[in-house]
């Protein structure tokens, strides 16, 4: 039954995987200070006398981020504290101004919380949470502009993050790759995160360990800092790997943290943390307890429209759509945003929701990732979209002629109804006409139709592709396959 | 005794201050001494007592999430023993 | 030339009898003359020059316009440096100006220089700072004498007429002891009345500005400009700021004084016990009701000051740490070392000791029983206020156990030391203000403080029970 298992050489064994994500606030200011959040400033450029820790400064908390978090909490499906504390976590660090990270340890402000995540062949997990608070990102350090230096650039210093913690429920590469997405959708539907993982807006520290199934569980190791699906995966991968073969040999885990080289994908020991830390929590007296009344949650709740899986039973129920077709098609908030636009511009689309759901997976997506074009700012417009594939169904044009209309869309943003008319692209149904074109066709290939008669069944395919290029591709290629047998057998 | 020579130098690693044996012998005088006066709380009983954090009895003042774009990199960096190319730089970390 | 109060130098200034340039003058040559006394971090005259040019714009309605200051080099200053005393912040030019001090200047104050201090105000004799000790202006010479702390160098300037005013914080006493050892009048408002924003940070829950002067008026005009709502400062109280220097008043009658008996301390002379007996007779011939209190947790005070206090400093001083500002040591192979390095060379005996103290409080696994234990003393401290408090109006205590003592006297003990605030330290804990005004003398006629004591946010209370005293030596 558990088909997550990996083989060793010797026993099978059980990944066990909790992941701590961290997730930028989308705000306009940082957390405690009003400098802006602006992604790929100047250095130091967007650095308040509080980011970088000027005697006397004082931290102010952003009414926004707390609001931000209470969303993502109840879109986690999460308790709500009305108490909860920031702390100071102290620690030293060259991109650390403060000397402490001011975040929240005892007193969350999100407690327990679930969410579920959805497999291909139907099943569904949950994946509880443990908690989210809130705390402030550190600058940053580069380490390889100079020789013999490293450079600090304190933009980030300051900015908010949500850390959401899993308990360890997650059973391989797929299930964390998964949850991440489901993470990630919730906060891009609730608009509490712009889950850009290339900026770093999203990253994840893995916690792993094996164990044979059954077992106790076994030491783990914590990986830091990965900003990639694809990397969380192959950091997962390996590490499992590189914990049985130590087990296996007879060896021991030593607990740890480590690093991923995206490089070789491999993980390794960090350097600079390797004494053990002793980050002495306590209540920050620069700040007063945060209190958050249940009229102030009902509110935000009232706020919240419609989250990744209210949708998803949304398209199944209404649409009919698979639970994992949806689940796929609701992840990401913009495409699904552009698909209810789309069924909404036209009555009779709901009932063909599968082919616009094709439309927009296959032809869309092909023509937007060619350009790398994200569908939010898509030139091809849903209400157009989904007025060519009406003009599908109702066969004005053919699926062929459409994706050239498609190409014609995105590069002109015109109507499609424009374009067809324009180039004269509307299907020949006209019996008379598609008679005519046959006729000269067979007349033009007078040998193929001997052949044909004296039993070369596969020259049909011939006519039929002959008689649609003199017409443009336009003929309605059911009418034309009838036509076309129709005259081949009076000359029998 | 409440601390040796072991913990002093464990606790000097974390706040990140070096000392020589000279201090680190008598501040262990000296600590040790303070821990055994401070010792005399424990007199007190404060099973049913929540700690105190902070005098204020209001709540938390919060602000409105407005952003300044500050262009702040000369002043920030005015202070800075070591600056370059924008940065703040120190001796090189390997992670 | 002597000045005896602000009300005094406004009418010399107002009828034209001297100007804002030879008030500068004045002061700039009474700070020259006592320069031995190592009052001033910084003093420069060019700087208090420029100040005169923008001051003799100001209108004469500017209520401190040309009134000479002096502000503990605690406070982030934009025109001078500042150091907190400690050489790490060595070459720190804040390009910021703090809330206090802002104020200051907006009403047309004339800073004459920062003052000394112990290093990051942790010390009660000014000689802490990296910059020396400051001499008590009392002493006779063959004595020097010790200011008090950490606020020395401001008791001090104010002592030697070096200024009518000065700014101080006091964390556990740190106005109130010094004025007391150099027979001026200090307060500490209510925790949170002034905005810490700007002041370099020692205990973040107990730092409160306050302000020295020559008499009870001119405090409570020197307060009620500083005081006020800072949204920058979330622990800043959100208060209407009373007109104290209009409300002060010495009708003492029906009020009632507090004497608590866990002040009677062993070991403080008869002298002392001999001004405090004076001062509740006094207040009970103007009519006030004299009731004896108990404030159990009295005893405590101290040992939890000195958990509290050094745990949020060690966390607050971590910024200090070469990469952004100040003192950074040469020669580091590691990011590791330089900070090691920097720390160690960059703090004085007294910041380590209680930064280690600190750390080792906050430390895994005696968080619960230092820290933890210290802040529910902390609460049952508190709680005894507020008991009291339901019962009278104000409290009356000696200010400090002794006079003022011969320069590293107390040095070699630091818990000796810590007892010079036995007084002032409870107070801090609870928040409440306290007030302390010079009242008679010791056998070498070195002056004693007497602390008064309110409820929160009752400054005015104080400063008149002050003020009715304060007419026992005019």
């Amino acid at each position: 039954m558990n088909n997550n298992l990996i083989k060793g050489n010797k026993f099978e064994w059980e990944t066990i995987i909790g992941l701590e994500i961290h997730a930028q606030v989308k705000s306009k200011s940082k957390l405690f200070s009003n400098s802006s959040t602006a992604f790929g400033s100047k250095p130091n450029s967007q650095v308040s006398l509080v980011d970088a820790a000027m005697p006397g400064m004082l931290p102010v908390i952003n009414q926004y981020c707390i609001e931000q978090a209470v969303r993502t909490g109840i879109g986690l499906n999460a308790q709500i504290n009305n108490y909860s504390v920031f702390d100071r976590k102290n620690y030293f660090y060259a991109d650390l101004p403060q000397g402490y990270q001011i975040s929240q340890y005892k007193y969350p402000i999100v407690g327990k919380g679930k969410v579920t995540i959805d497999f291909k062949d139907g099943n569904s997990k949950d994946i509880r949470i443990v908690r989210l608070h809130l705390e402030q990102d550190a600058g940053k350090s580069l380490h390889d502009q100079n020789p013999t230096k490293t450079y600090v650039d304190l933009n980030r210093s300051g900015v908010a993050l949500m850390e959401i913690v899993s308990e360890p429920d997650i059973r391989s590469a797929e299930e964390a790759g998964l949850y991440i997405n489901k993470i990630r959708s919730i906060l891009m539907y609730l608009d509490t995160c712009d889950g850009n993982m290339q900026e770093g807006s999203l990253r994840a520290d893995v916690n792993i360990s094996v164990r044979k199934p059954g077992d106790e569980y076994g030491t783990r190791c914590e990986i830091k800092n990965l900003n990639s699906i694809k990397f969380i995966k192959q950091a997962i991968h390996y590490e499992a790997k590189r914990q049985i073969e130590i087990l296996e040999e007879g060896g021991i885990i030593e607990q740890n943290t480590l690093l991923f080289n995206t490089s070789n994908g491999k993980t390794r020991p960090m350097r600079s943390k390797e004494e053990a830390h002793d980050y002495r929590y306590f209540p920050d007296p620069d700040l007063l307890p945060l209190e958050i009344s249940q009229t102030e949650i009902d509110k935000l709740k009232s706020s919240i429209t419609e989250l990744p899986d209210d949708r998803k039973k949304r398209y199944v129920d209404d649409y009919n759509l698979s639970n994992y077709d949806a689940s796929v098609l609701t992840s990401d908030k913009h495409v699904s945003d552009y698909f209810d636009e789309v069924i909404n511009s036209d009555k009779s689309l709901k009932e063909s929701s599968k082919i616009v759901v094709n439309w927009i997976t296959s032809e869309l997506f092909s023509i937007l990732n060619e350009h790398n074009i994200e569908i939010k700012i898509s030139p091809i417009t849903p209400k157009y979209l989904g007025k060519l594939v009406k003009l599908i169904l109702e066969n004005v044009i053919s699926g062929k002629i459409a994706k050239d209309v498609l190409i014609d869309m995105y590069n002109t943003k015109k109507d499609p109804e424009t374009i067809i008319d324009q180039k004269g692209l509307k299907q020949l149904t006209n019996t008379s006409e598609i008679e005519n074109i046959v006729e000269e066709v067979l007349k033009e290939n007078q040998k193929m139709v001997e052949q044909y008669l004296s039993g070369k069944d596969k020259l049909l395919g011939f006519f039929v592709g002959e008689s649609m290029k003199k017409s443009k591709g336009k003929a309605n290629p059911k009418i034309l396959n009838e036509i076309l047998k129709n005259k081949l057998s009076k000359k029998n | 005794m409440k601390l040796d020579t072991n913990t002093i130098n464990k606790i000097a690693k974390l706040a990140r201050i070096k000392l020589s044996e000279q201090e680190s012998k008598d501040l262990l005088k000296d600590m040790n001494s303070i821990l055994d006066w401070v010792e005399q709380l424990n007199e007190v009983d404060t099973d049913k007592i929540e700690p105190l954090a902070n005098i204020s009895s209001s709540s938390l003042p919060k602000r409105k999430d407005q952003a300044e774009d500050i262009n702040s990199s000369d002043e920030i960096l005015q202070n800075s023993p070591d600056k370059l190319e924008g940065y703040f730089a120190v001796p090189k970390v390997v992670e | 030339m002597e000045f005896k109060s602000i009300s005094e130098l406004q009418s010399l200034l107002n009828d034209k009898k001297i100007s804002v340039k030879e008030i500068a003058d004045t002061y700039i040559k009474k700070i020259k003359e006592k320069k031995d006394l190592n009052i001033f971090i910084y003093f420069n005259e060019d700087k208090i020059y420029e100040q005169v040019k923008n001051i003799e714009n100001f209108s004469n309605e500017k209520k401190l316009k040309a009134i000479p200051i002096a502000v503990k080099d605690l406070f982030c200053t934009k025109n001078m440096p500042t150091t907190a005393a400690s050489k790490i912040l060595e070459n720190f030019h804040p390009t910021y100006e703090s809330f206090v001090t802002q104020r200051l200047v907006d009403m047309g104050a004339m800073f004459v220089g920062k003052t000394n201090l112990d290093e990051f105000a942790m010390g009660s004799a000014t000689n802490t700072s990296y910059f020396g000790n400051t001499i008590n202006p009392l002493s006779e010479k063959d004595i020097p004498l010790a200011p008090g702390g950490s606020s020395g160098g401001s008791a001090a300037a104010v002592a030697a007429d070096l200024c009518l005013g000065a700014t101080g914080t006091d964390t556990g006493g740190s106005i109130r002891q010094p004025a007391s050892l150099c027979g001026v009048v200090g307060i500490k408002p209510t925790y949170g009345l002034c905005s810490r924003w700007g002041i370099a940070a020692f205990a973040s829950s107990l730092d409160q500005a306050g302000v020295f002067s020559k008499n009870v008026t001119d405090s409570s005009i020197l307060l009620e400009e500083m005081a006020g709502y800072d949204q920058r400062d979330s622990t800043s109280s959100n208060v209407k700021i009373p007109n104290f220097s209009k409300e002060l008043n010495t009708d003492m009658s029906g009020k009632i004084i507090g004497v608590p008996k866990e002040y009677a301390v062993d070991g403080i002379s008869d002298e002392i016990n001999q001004v405090w007996e004076d001062a509740i007779k006094s207040l009970e011939k103007k009519g006030a009701i004299i009731k004896k209190i108990s404030l159990p947790h009295t005893k405590y005070a101290l040992p939890t000051y000195y958990i509290i206090a050094p745990a949020e400093a060690s966390s607050n001083l971590a910024r200090y740490d070469g990469v952004k500002y100040g003192f950074r040591a040469d020669d580091s192979n590691s990011l590791d070392e330089m900070y090691e390095l920097t720390r160690s060379e960059g703090f004085g005996k007294e910041v380590k000791r209680r930064i280690l103290i600190g750390t080792y409080v906050l430390s895994a696994g005696y968080y619960d029983a230092y820290y933890i234990k210290a802040q529910k003393v902390r609460k049952l401290i508190a709680n005894d206020f507020v008991n009291t408090f339901s019962e009278c109006d104000f409290i009356l205590t000696p200010t400090a156990p002794s006079a003022a003592f011969p320069l590293n006297e107390k040095q070699d003990d630091p818990i000796k030391m810590y007892l010079n605030d036995v007084f002032t330290v409870p107070a801090s804990l609870a928040g409440i203000p306290g007030i302390s005004i010079p009242y008679g003398s010791d056998k070498k006629g070195l002056p004693l403080g007497i602390q008064i004591l309110g409820k929160h946010y009752n400054e005015q209370e104080i400063f008149n029970a002050a003020f009715a005293l304060e007419k026992d030596y005019e």
